[in-house]
């Protein structure tokens, strides 16, 4: 549930670095806590964002919740198709339900998110699953 | 409502839900189950076919005695002394200035003999409100914790509960009840709701409770039933344009302001708020209740500010999507000359004005 190529936030978002850009999503404890994803709100692309900066939403039927980036840099893709299809997010929230590709600025940056395993007890420790 | 560290109250049905997997969560002082397999599906199953609710939660005040009808009368904003037997009516507990202490509904079961349903998180405020203004030769008890309530809802409702009792269900007209067996079981069918979908809501005693509910989930099961949480609760409430107190009514709006000017009736004799209320029919409302639909992207949620030309004209009280009418819509008061269908306004979503539409209500309508 918890891929081992990602690096995690203690807000629940994914990066995946792919040469020096990071694909950025929410994951699967993010998606099954919020429920049916109905509406994205995404960056356009060119926006520049620090680490941890508030790149958009994420709204389920009854939640909202902000969407921070894992990583400083700036936006390079937004997944457009989130727009028609939200439920992308809950049916495939490593794959198809990605949110925004960008140019990472500094790599070194990653080094203070989680990678799985350490995830995965954040999440025990949270009361998650 | 109870204090916040007060333990959450349970419905008899609490361990029924938690053996569905059903996720939990405080709801005005109550442990109760939000969603099952999700609140979309939840949602569809209701419009399309069955849905079951566990509002046990709900409470019930009974009024017994020669002055019973007076005492509704007194207290409650429509027209009781209407009512037949088995007569069921909407209704508002009304504040001195004409706004809610609550809604409720309102059941003729004799003469001398109504009860009246009310919102979770006001059972104590309301009980004492009704009794300190209670004169005569009238009881009124809270029978709350006797009382199991299960909402049965959806075209498919009347044929699924039909199989568990020998009432005639399709000779109970909307807003009627019939007091029978169901499932072998002392209970009072009521043809009412919260969804806009016909349906039926149980009411029996607590003990009785998980037998009848696990009788009509078997029963519904061939024809699509679903257990449903309370956040399809909301999701079709908010569609049928049926009034949340909390949300979009209070102690703060009246009646009128409100859009709820059907179950004010002047003419029916003295009550609490009346004075107020009259003066306000005369003079008009500055501001109203209005439904609008998103006609831009983004959904509006309670408390989001309504502003047109940049300036604040008012509050989202109840927003979200409508899962059936696959559009974002919302309840909100504004300013009483932005309200007329049509009025295009802007809902402040994330500090970006989103372009909405003041519209008809109710947003979804079924056939009949």
């Amino acid at each position: 549930m918890y891929p081992a190529d990602l690096k995690y936030t203690k807000e629940h978002e994914w990066i995946k670095m792919e040469g020096d850009r990071g694909r950025v999503g929410i994951t699967h404890h993010a998606q099954h806590a919020l429920g049916d994803v109905v509406f994205v709100e995404l960056p356009k692309v060119g926006r520049r964002l620090k680490q941890m900066e508030t790149f958009g939403a994420v709204e389920s039927v009854k939640a909202v919740s902000d969407l921070y980036c894992p990583a400083s840099g700036e936006v390079v893709e937004a997944n457009t198709t989130l727009e028609g299809k939200p439920e992308l997010v809950n049916k495939d929230c490593y794959g198809a339900g990605w949110m925004i590709v960008v140019k990472v600025a500094d790599p070194k940056e990653l080094n203070t998110l989680m990678d799985a395993k350490a995830y995965e007890a954040y999440l025990a420790a949270e009361g998650g699953h | 409502m109870s204090a916040p560290d007060a333990p959450l109250k349970l419905t008899p049905l609490n361990a029924v839900h938690r053996k569905l997997g059903a996720k939990m969560v405080p709801f005005g002082g109550w442990d109760m189950p939000v969603q099952y397999s999700g609140i979309l599906e939840e949602h569809k199953a209701v419009r399309g076919a069955a849905g079951m609710f566990d509002v046990s939660h709900m409470g019930e005040v009974e009024f017994r005695g020669p002055a019973a009808l007076e005492a509704v009368q007194r207290l409650t904003s429509n027209d009781a002394s209407r009512l037949q037997v088995g007569q069921v009516q909407y209704s508002a507990l009304t504040t001195e200035a004409g706004t809610f202490v609550d809604d409720l509904t309102v059941y003729k079961f004799a003469d001398d003999h109504y009860l009246v349903t009310v919102n979770a998180s006001n059972i104590d405020k309301d009980f004492a409100w009704m009794r300190e203004r209670t004169r005569g030769n009238v009881e009124v008890r809270n029978l709350s914790d006797e009382t199991a309530l299960i909402a049965l809802q959806g075209p498919k409702a009347i044929e699924i509960l039909q199989k568990l009792t020998p009432l005639d269900l399709s000779g109970i007209k909307y807003y009627w009840s019939a007091r029978g067996k169901v499932l072998g079981y002392d209970a009072v069918a009521s043809r009412t709701g919260y969804t806009g979908e016909d349906g039926f809501e149980v009411y029996l005693k607590p003990q009785q409770a998980p037998a009848l509910w696990n009788a009509l989930l078997e029963a519904g099961r061939p024809f699509g039933l679903l257990p449903c949480g309370l956040g399809a609760r909301d999701t079709l409430r908010l569609e049928a344009k049926m009034a949340l107190y909390g949300n979009d009514i209070d102690d703060k709006h009246t009646l009128l302001e409100a859009d709820l000017a059907w179950i004010l009736k002047l003419e029916k004799g003295e009550f609490i708020g009346k004075a107020p209320l009259a003066q306000q029919k005369a003079q008009g409302v500055k501001r109203k209740l209005v439904g609008f639909e998103m006609t831009g992207r983004g959904i509006a949620r309670s408390h989001y500010k309504i502003v047109k030309n940049g300036q604040p004209i008012g509050e989202v009280t109840s927003g979200g999507p409508a899962p059936w009418l696959n559009k974002n819509i919302g309840l909100g008061y504004v300013a009483a000359e932005h309200s007329a269908i049509g009025t295009e306004f802007e809902v402040l979503i994330r500090d970006n004005p989103v372009a909405a539409r003041v519209v008809q209500t109710p947003f979804y309508k079924r056939k009949r």
